[in-house]
């Protein structure tokens, strides 16, 4: 497994910088990005600047299509005990607040408390859909950003180094990702579909053992299986806060073909202040697979997803050339950039054609916008032909809105996704 | 009303499948490690592993082995008629064991994971891994995974991989 990169104090003091110790009395500031100024308590702004990693010229990484904002957090009931953490990858495909600890390079140093269950610490393992894995304690913080704030949080805190990683963890393949080189960001914001990020099958058992793989009962003895009510699991802090917390909306701005930076912002709440409305905006409700139906060049996708934390466009199309230099395989590498078109279902029978570009990826990584961190014809092949994933690249220049389960909209309850 | 009645049978159903599932286990221990590329005999340990319900359709040019794991995932293993399974294909709201399901390719998509994740630009999203003999692919997040692996060289005569899934 890899085992965490940091050496030497001056990437330490850069990280430093990115924190900020604040007395939470005042509205919480931004944390230093150089983002849009929106002053209403429920607007938070959120950057595509490459993240923490882009601060280490010596690691020679980008981490293209990832919006990032930051994140308060303090020891519940306090207002003096608060760390306001930069680089949080702002993610709809996850449901959760995610920080990594300074064990792995990331900036929390707040202590706070831990989740116990049965009177010992309660600890996650959440696995990606690539089969890559994070692990660590869960803990509990008042969680503030912009103006909004929910109070005894649980949350996830990322550290290789809490108790042993269970076995069942790297089952997927994948790599450990409890490190700033391999997370790419500080902490992740899950702020998609649920109120909490497993749901009832991390709660149940049968024949009394615990039905899923993701939470751990951890002891001097180690740590095992355990069910977890749904109030102990890791939540949806939107679908926490007193009010605007039935959904979140992202805004980026456009772009064409490729931009340094870009800053937008998070809106909390559907319909619940002047400034967050539906709108002319269509609702795609979602199917039982909690995806929607993508048709594209006659392929009908029923498991396809709007995800601001997948940073391009994941398809199957034979007749695109992938790249074939080492340095960006796994990317889509047309000769040309192609225009092209795909039509977005709902399950409630909203239909909607969708034009995007894909470029060569090769291109884009070298020459002048090597350095560039906002791609938006960026895509990489995925050939199942269930599914069509748009990722960050579908956001740029769209206002996106993810509604959360059981929460009231003005169109209806969530879950669902509208633009 | 029968549903009581029907879960008290359901419960003792599911008690004995964990009972047999366990025996199976205890005395299958190396068995439970083999799956792509293995023959038909692993799909019983991966029934087990996964505490699992077996569905079993046939076409002409293979058969399907349909676990449901009590999770809720559900894995579909592809057998020629040879006897191999030479596909594997997963959904459902957790991630199946790939170590079992993979067995012996299980490395190889693993090593082409990791470097995956050194390459210079980052690439966050499903996984597409594509060798000489070996197609895997997972993607998904956390209540909704899914993912296929295949055996080119294995996949029978006249199956459209497409199919597949």
């Amino acid at each position: 497994m890899r085992k965490v990169i940091f050496e030497g104090s001056l990437i330490l003091v850069v990280f430093g910088m990115w924190v900020l110790f604040t007395e939470c009395g005042g509205g919480g500031s931004g944390g230093g990005s150089n983002t849009t100024v929106n002053s209403a308590e429920n607007v938070q702004p959120i950057v595509v600047n490459g993240g923490p990693i882009a601060a280490d010229s010596s690691s020679n990484i980008i981490y293209p299509n990832a919006a990032f904002t930051s994140v308060t957090v303090c020891v519940p009931g306090t207002s003096n005990y608060c760390q306001t953490i930069d680089g949080i990858l702002v993610d709809t495909g996850s449901v959760g607040l995610r920080l990594l600890s300074s064990n792995g390079g990331g900036a929390l140093t707040l202590s706070l408390p831990t989740q116990t269950i049965d009177g010992n610490p309660l600890a996650e393992s959440v696995q990606f859909g690539d089969g890559s894995y994070i692990w660590g304690p869960v803990e509990i913080a008042d969680v503030k950003i912009a103006g909004e704030s929910a109070s005894s949080v649980p949350i996830h805190v990322l550290d290789h180094d809490f108790y042993t990683i269970p076995n069942e963890s790297s089952s997927g393949g994948g790599p450990e990702k409890d490190d700033l080189q391999s997370l790419g960001a500080n902490g992740i914001l899950g702020v998609g579909q649920f109120q909490q990020d497993c749901g009832g099958a991390c709660a149940s058992t049968s024949g009394g053992v615990p039905l899923s793989i993701a939470y751990y009962e951890c002891s001097s003895a180690g740590c095992h299986l355990v069910s977890v009510p749904l109030s102990q699991q890791v939540q949806n802090p939107v679908a926490l806060f007193p009010k605007d917390n039935n959904g979140i909306i992202i805004m980026l701005p456009a772009v064409s073909g490729a931009a340094a930076t870009i800053s937008g912002s998070l809106v909390f709440g559907i319909g619940t202040q002047s400034n967050n409305g539906l709108g002319s905006a269509a609702v795609y409700m979602l199917n039982q697979n909690h995806a929607i139906t993508t048709i594209y060049k006659n392929q009908t996708m029923p498991n396809s997803f709007i995800d601001s934390g997948s940073n391009c466009y994941f398809f199957s199309d034979n007749a695109i050339p992938q790249c074939t230099q080492s340095y960006v395989s796994g990317y889509y590498c047309p000769p040309t950039t192609l225009n092209l078109s795909a039509t977005n279902q709902g399950a409630n029978g909203t239909s909607g054609t969708v034009t995007f570009s894909v470029g060569n990826a090769s291109t884009m990584f070298s020459g002048p916008t090597s350095d560039y961190d906002a791609f938006s014809d960026l895509a990489a092949p995925f050939k199942i032909a269930d599914n069509f994933l748009w990722g960050l690249p579908f956001f740029y220049g769209r206002t996106v809105y993810t509604a959360i389960e059981g929460m009231d909209t003005p169109a209806g309850q969530g879950p669902y996704w509208a633009y | 009303m029968g549903t009581s009645k029907q879960f008290i049978v359901r419960c003792l159903n599911m008690r004995m499948l964990l009972v047999f599932a366990t025996i199976c286990i205890l005395t299958l221990p190396i068995r439970a490690s083999a799956s792509l590329g293995d023959d038909v005999g692993s799909v019983q340990a991966d029934q087990a592993r996964m505490k699992g319900v077996q569905r079993t359709t046939r076409t002409e040019l293979y058969t399907v082995h349909e676990i449901k794991a009590s999770e809720g995932t559900v894995v579909r293993e592809y057998v020629s008629s040879a006897g191999k399974i030479f596909a594997v294909v997963w959904q459902g709201p957790f991630l199946p064991d790939l170590r079992q399901l993979l067995g012996g390719y299980f490395e190889r998509f693993s090593q082409g994971s990791q470097a995956r994740n050194n390459n210079r630009p980052r690439i966050r999203g499903p996984i597409l891994i594509q060798e000489p003999g070996l197609v895997v692919q997972s993607g998904g997040h956390m209540r909704a995974y899914f993912g296929r692996a295949y055996l080119p060289d294995q996949v029978p005569k006249g199956v459209n991989i497409e199919e597949i899934r």
